[in-house]
């Protein structure tokens, strides 16, 4: 569905991303996991059409995304969920939601999704009226991704979603991103906590300065020794 | 007169001039909103729009149609600027873009040199709109009761706007978060579009009722409304549409209440006190008025 062809990507000089290759299929939850600065948003934002590709291509379902606009990569159905949950703080939480779905016609499905939001995460409901900067981080996560599934996303893109956010909360988003999965959403996660990603991931790659070091499926990397040590050992069980 | 008259009048009077001053502060604020631009040239699109209604007028069209054709000027030449001379540079540093609506202005101003030459023209309104009405006891420019009827009517339709439709929440979206409003789909390119229309079109209007409220028209004659409507918006607290009318009124009361209070030696250097006023403001509220005192947009 998905495909990175050998991607660079630049930050002015800086090198962000050095050639990273990967896929993710139909139907997958793919976790992308490595420490802060390897490179992870800078995917995300690379296919989302936000950073510009320097060389490489960028596949989806056909459609070279390196050469098309962020307005168009969301028509085609590519959604992303951005790290620090940049929710519009002026609007309500039900602005908001109608923004997730700014390019759609079909307004009597968008009112329909707008519940099925709220049913994902009562509390949205609840704040209906509340303007955006007045919910709490874990609210305002909440809020992010139901906003970008107002768009009905075929590929959802989340960028850490748990960050910062209480046990409790990471709990109730990592349930919503498992059930969107079974729906036969393709996913692809960026996580810090790798332990909760792989519990719910098929695949995962991990990234370190800007490559993509390693892949494979859940099971293949929780047995790596290399992933125990450096992302799960150190860890509270 | 009485004082409670007087005092009325000015009122009145204040008003209608801070109303001008919002619907300009409105056009600045929200360019400034999504694209952290200052354009200086909001000025001259007042001058486009009435030099577009005098050569109208001119040609022999009644006054009405003039004026509709002079916002409908003004609007379109906002357009042809953001198209033109914003749009190539965005995403460059700010000062790149505010040094680009210098720019804008000069070649604005020196085009209407070259056709019109530097000195002003009369600007002929009707009539009705040069006189005073008769309340009782209160004599009222009509013109002020236009420009504050006008401008009420505006404010209306802009907050039914920016609240109920899709493109005025987009409008919203976007100049809170322009990296939000790109991810979620929203078509930046006609979202500022938009706002260049709809703030080019309030300094049409405005063109035209200070042109005939000073009754007569020149190059230059929007680097004072646009002055003004800037110190209006920083007031208000700048990208902020609430802050930029609250501005604009506080600024039109501000100059009426100087005008009136201080001694006759001292109101040459009104706006001296003015922009002293607006100094110990920014001391105690650095992003104005309704301006959020932590939000830093990035």
């Amino acid at each position: 569905m998905l495909r990175f062809e050998n991607v660079h990507v630049y930050y002015g000089q800086v090198h962000a991303l050095k050639g990273i290759t990967g896929e993710v299929n139909e139907g997958e939850l793919v976790a992308v996991l490595g420490s802060n600065g390897a490179g992870k948003s800078t995917t995300l934002m690379s296919v989302s059409g936000i950073l510009k590709t320097r060389t490489g291509k960028i596949i989806y379902e056909e459609t070279d995304l390196t050469q098309a606009s962020p307005y168009d990569i969301v028509k085609l159905g590519v959604i992303q969920c951005p790290e620090g949950r940049h929710i519009f703080g002026g609007l309500t939480v039900r602005e908001n939601l109608l923004m997730g779905a700014v390019q759609r016609r079909d307004r009597s499905e968008v009112k329909k999704d707008i519940d099925w939001v709220c049913s994902l995460f009562p509390v949205l409901e609840e704040r209906a009226g509340q303007t955006g900067a007045t919910l709490s981080g874990g609210e305002q996560q909440m809020l992010a991704i139901g906003r970008s599934l107002m768009a009905r996303p075929r590929l959802l893109m989340l960028d850490e979603p748990s960050l910062g956010l209480a046990p409790v909360v990471v709990q109730t988003i990592f349930d919503v991103i498992s059930k969107l999965h079974q729906q036969g959403v393709t996913i692809l996660l960026v996580e810090q906590n790798a332990r909760k990603a792989l519990q719910i991931a098929d695949r995962c790659y991990l990234m370190e300065t800007g490559n993509m070091v390693m892949g494979g499926t859940v099971e293949e990397l929780r047995d790596n020794p290399e992933i125990e040590r450096f992302y799960l050992g150190g860890q509270a069980q | 007169m009485t004082s409670v008259q007087f005092f009325i009048q000015q009122a009145i009077n204040a008003v209608s001039i801070g109303s001008l001053y919002a619907l300009m502060a409105i056009g600045l604020a929200m360019v400034f909103g999504i694209l952290r631009l200052i354009n200086f040239a909001h000025g001259d699109l007042i001058m486009v729009g009435s030099y577009a209604a005098l050569l109208l007028l001119w040609a022999g069209l009644p006054f009405w149609l003039a004026a509709l054709a002079g916002i409908a000027a003004s609007t379109i030449a906002g357009l042809i600027m953001e198209r033109i001379a914003y749009r190539p540079i965005r995403g460059a540093p700010d000062v790149a873009m505010l040094l680009t609506s210098f720019a804008v202005t000069i070649l604005l101003e020196n085009a209407a040199i070259l056709i019109f030459n530097p000195t002003a023209k009369p600007f002929p309104a009707p009539a009705i709109l040069k006189n005073a009405l008769q309340f009782g006891p209160l004599r009222i420019a009509s013109l002020d009761i236009v420009a504050i009827v006008v401008a009420i009517a505006l404010l209306v339709l802009l907050t039914l706007f920016v609240t109920r439709t899709e493109v005025g929440i987009s409008m919203r979206a976007a100049s809170e978060d322009l990296l939000a409003a790109r991810l979620v789909g929203i078509n930046v390119n006609a979202v500022i579009a938009y706002a260049f229309a709809i703030g080019s079109m309030l300094a049409g209007v405005v063109g035209l009722l200070w042109s005939i409220r000073v009754g007569k028209i020149d190059p230059f004659m929007g680097f004072y409304p646009v002055l003004k409507a800037f110190v209006a918006s920083v007031i208000g607290g700048l990208g902020s549409l609430p802050g930029a009318v609250l501005g604009g009124y506080i600024l039109g009361i501000l100059e009426i209440l100087l005008q009136g209070l201080l001694p006759a030696s001292l109101t040459p250097f009104r706006d001296g006190f003015v922009f002293a006023g607006l100094i110990i403001l920014l001391l105690f509220r650095p992003n104005g008025i309704l301006g959020s005192t932590e939000r830093e947009k990035i």
